[in-house]
């Protein structure tokens, strides 16, 4: 039953991807040529409201359900890391249209091609931990 | 009813997608959507031949549970709120995407010349899938995050890092839109 909460979340989170039309390969391209300033409201709008909510959990204002303090983990530093994995899977993004959360949303809309993405997808994180002692990070 | 069945727009999707994210914190998780792909690799016995994957993937139960509400709520929205599939695209993008052998572009959300089934059974276009795919997850990795961790909690939290990331998001994009896209149909 711990888990039914999650499960409302993603309802809501497929419900606002599919409803803004983030799960539309065409969003994408438009947002990479510069042609339209959805996306970009999108994402702009949720980062300054996250600031918000990360200030809150910062200052201990905000706690988590049980009480317990929420600790933001930091990222993983490293010019190749973020630098080399962002513009990889930049290219990824552009060309299937659909990052690892639209993926999913995509499969309950009944797309049946967007499996052949989530199962590259994981073969590329297999890939990922299979190669990353030899891949500069 | 209304304001439900309209393509919702990007002052309403932005707040719901950080109202998303301060909730699972609040539920004591976190936000970040292609850790679950790790956990697909453990979950498959990739421990086996990785030790990267040998990890208690049952501490991720929470992530694979919001993935399946995701997946619920794009059935939910595609069966009962979404009276039309059209995307109202800009006319530029449009005529863009005509010249690049994409067409009718914007009369449902994905391009017949990547996604119908037909083009899946060809040779070129499981592959283009299969590569998107593999880039997305590989580079999502590599990264430590994709959107969700680093576009949306990383910038929200000011971490150097994911803005390094989201800015090769978009050197990645951008080449991929503007110089391999019109080769590829």
């Amino acid at each position: 039953m711990k888990y039914i909460k999650f499960f409302l979340v993603g309802i809501l989170f497929g419900i606002v991807m599919s409803k803004a039309e983030i799960i539309s390969w065409y969003r994408i391209y438009e947002m990479f040529k510069f042609q339209s300033f959805h996306m970009y409201g999108i994402i702009g709008s949720a980062v300054v409201l996250g600031m918000v909510s990360m200030f809150f959990f910062r200052k201990k204002m905000v706690k988590t359900f049980e009480g317990q303090e929420i600790h933001v983990e930091p990222k993983k530093r490293g010019l190749y890391r973020n630098l080399l994995g962002g513009i990889l899977f930049g290219l990824g993004w552009a060309l299937a249209g659909a990052c690892p959360g639209p993926m999913f949303v995509l499969v309950g809309k009944g797309v049946v091609s967007i499996i052949v993405v989530i199962f590259g997808a994981t073969l590329g994180a297999f890939l990922y931990g299979a190669f990353k002692n030899k891949i500069p990070h | 009813m209304e304001f439900i069945s309209q393509p919702w727009a990007w002052y309403v999707a932005g707040p719901v997608i950080a109202l998303v994210m301060f909730l699972l914190y609040y539920f004591g998780e976190r936000f970040g959507l292609s850790s679950n792909l790790e956990t697909f690799c453990s979950i498959g016995g990739a421990g086996k031949f990785v030790d990267y994957f040998r990890i208690d993937w049952k501490q991720n139960t929470w992530n694979l549970i919001f993935v399946t509400g995701g997946i619920t709520g794009g059935f939910i929205s595609s069966q009962w709120l979404s009276p039309t599939d059209v995307v109202a695209l800009n006319p530029q993008t449009i005529k863009d995407l005509a010249d690049i052998g994409i067409q009718n572009a914007g009369a449902s959300y994905l391009p017949d010349e990547i996604f119908s089934i037909e083009t899946m059974l060809t040779l070129k276009g499981f592959f283009i899938l299969l590569i998107a795919g593999v880039m997305v997850g590989f580079g999502a990795r590599w990264a430590g995050g994709c959107t969700s961790g680093h576009a949306i909690v990383g910038l929200s939290n000011l971490e150097l890092p994911s803005l390094i990331s989201v800015i090769g998001f978009f050197i990645g994009g951008l080449i991929m839109t503007w110089l391999i896209l019109p080769l590829i149909f």
